[in-house]
């Protein structure tokens, strides 16, 4: 096999570098790793001389690069799909995590490149072919790329993420592009989290239509403190208007593979499964016995959840 | 504002889908097909536009098979005003930077100063045509979106859902935003709609005649089933003996 070079685009807010490039390079080692491939990381935003020093202590990487202007503190697809064009010439993959901020650039940097995109892949076959889910997780396609570049992105639950290694990777500054001015940012509203993040997370519980009200939410709230788990859930508790909607778990909305998973007052419609089933132990408090979800629970109650949660509350004592 | 919407035709959301036997994909015959959700959330959007008196046309278009008309009428009998198939040969694939070329040139024809899709189709969740049709076009982009005003200054405002919360955008036109589930909630159409529907235009194109040729650069070696859950449910009595087998797990 040819020798494979691998640019991994990292995921950061100026500040923090996310846990999803720490999965994205696991995968890109994956690919790098029949080939004595190597690895590079790129940064581009602005004033992110943190997330910088939190990659180099990172494995595996042979060099960062960093693209640094005032007109990329946005992270706007428009204008880091410009930074980045120039610099993937002498890679044979472009990697970028299967997240918000991923998949809105991935697209848009292969057709500038005019090579295609692998979306959410979640098995790395060899350096050419990967393993990716369609159907909302009910089938898995595998895909071989022919020749040319490719732009990836990594399903996060699939992947472990990689360690720090406490070496000091090179940093190499890189000339940044002239700002487009397209797109400007106007506002950003962030729900603010005290529990762990949803999609890092060890153990996450779910609540769905069954808690009836948002008052219901600080059930769930409670039992999620004593468990020091991250809250989900169902499109339908969003909808609703219980929680905001980056709790949701989905097709369509995160996709997480937590070693426990207690979804309560959620029938387990085909979107809802297809976020969660590759949790390791899934757990089901639901009133209807015949609720789709019990089909992948491996443990269930049936019954009411206004009267089991504060008995697990209590049993949790 | 000429407002072009993109919609795709899918496997009805609620169907479980069967994968064939030689591993191709799966079973389309005799399956109920539907325009995928979020090409109706884009769609509704367009004519809600239109009906706020922001926008002028909306032109519907399809890329894929005959059977596409139906989608087409669909989307005609929901407000749009006129439909385009960009007709395939039955069975044909086509990947996303394929389908956004083929709308690069609708656009470069139309000049719609918008164009709005779904931002994925739940047949193969790819979420890439939009953003790749902006990058073609070297446009703005806005994907995910759950908001969308026209401003007075010749922008389009966008709230945008993102990983932890939301971000409002303001983006110069023409633009392709791509609808999120939380941009409206798309109407049905009424039996007049559907019957006025029959008599709007709608404009066949054939693929070959537009001299495109698909990339050949992915191909898809096999479609499986994921790997069933080993799990038969167990069923416990109580939170009580919940707590014990999670930590007979080491699972708390």
């Amino acid at each position: 096999m040819s020798q494979t070079s691998i640019l991994v685009i990292a995921e950061h807010d100026n500040q923090t570098l996310k846990s999803s490039t720490l999965t994205t390079l696991t995968a890109a080692q994956h690919i790098a790793a029949g080939s004595e491939g190597r690895v590079h990381l790129l940064i581009v935003g602005h004033q992110c001389q943190n997330v910088v020093d939190a990659a180099r202590t990172l494995g595996g990487i042979t060099e960062i690069l960093v693209c640094d202007a005032p007109h990329y503190a946005s992270l706007l697809a428009e204008e880091v799909c410009a930074a980045v064009v120039p610099l993937v010439t002498d890679f044979t993959h472009v990697l970028l995590p299967a997240t918000g901020y991923g998949k809105n650039i991935a697209p848009r940097l292969a057709a500038m490149l005019d090579v295609a995109q692998i979306s959410d892949i979640t098995e790395v076959c060899d350096a050419n072919t990967f393993v990716r889910p369609i159907y909302a997780g009910n089938a898995l396609e595998t895909v071989r790329n022919n020749g040319g570049q490719l732009v990836i992105t990594v399903r996060g639950s699939a992947f472990t993420p990689s360690q720090h290694a406490g070496n000091d990777v090179r940093v190499t500054p890189v000339q940044p592009t002239a700002a487009l001015a397209l797109s400007r940012h106007v506002s950003q509203s962030l729900t603010p989290f005290s529990r762990p993040e949803l999609s890092t997370s060890k153990i996450v519980i779910s609540g769905g239509r069954g808690l009836s009200a948002k008052e219901n939410f600080q059930l769930i709230e409670t039992i999620a403190d004593k468990l020091g788990a991250a809250i989900g859930a169902s499109r339908a508790a969003v909808d609703a208007g219980f929680v905001p909607n980056d709790y949701q778990v989905g097709q369509t909305g995160k996709i997480i593979a937590p070693d426990l998973y207690i979804a309560v007052g959620i029938s387990g419609a085909i979107q809802h499964l297809a976020g969660m089933k590759e949790s390791k132990l899934i757990v089901a408090i639901n009133k209807d016995k015949e609720a789709p979800i019990f089909q992948i629970a491996d443990y269930g109650i049936e019954g009411d959840l206004f009267q089991i949660l504060p008995e697990l509350e209590k049993a949790l004592a | 504002m000429k407002i072009l919407v993109g919609v795709k035709r899918v496997i009805d959301h609620n169907v479980k889908i069967r994968i064939k036997a030689d591993g191709t994909g799966a079973e389309l015959e005799n399956v109920k097909m539907s325009m995928n959700p979020f090409d109706e959330i884009a769609l509704e959007e367009a004519v809600r536009l239109k009906e706020a008196g922001v926008a002028s046309e909306v032109v519907v278009v399809s890329v894929g098979d005959n059977s596409s008309q139906e989608t087409l009428r669909n989307a005609l009998a929901r407000g749009a005003d006129k439909a385009l198939l960009v007709e395939t040969e039955q069975g044909a694939a086509f990947g996303s930077l394929d389908i956004a070329k083929i709308l690069q040139r609708l656009v470069a024809q139309l000049e719609p100063q918008l164009i709005l899709l779904g931002k994925q189709a739940i047949d193969n969740d790819a979420n890439q045509t939009g953003q790749m049709l902006a990058g073609l076009l070297a446009c703005s982009q806005a994907t995910f979106a759950s908001a969308l005003d026209v401003t007075d200054d010749g922008r389009i405002t966008v709230t945008r859902e993102i990983d932890g919360g939301l971000e409002v955008l303001s983006l110069a036109l023409p633009a392709v935003v791509t609808a999120d589930l939380r941009l409206n909630q798309p109407r049905y159409p009424s039996l007049p709609n559907i019957m006025k529907a029959k008599n709007k235009p709608l404009e066949i194109i054939s693929l070959a005649s537009m001299g495109f040729l698909p990339s050949k650069q992915l191909t898809t070696l096999n479609i499986t089933e994921p790997k069933k859950r080993n799990s038969h449910c167990q069923w416990l009595e109580n939170a009580a003996q919940l707590v014990a087998v999670l930590k007979e797990h080491k699972a708390i």
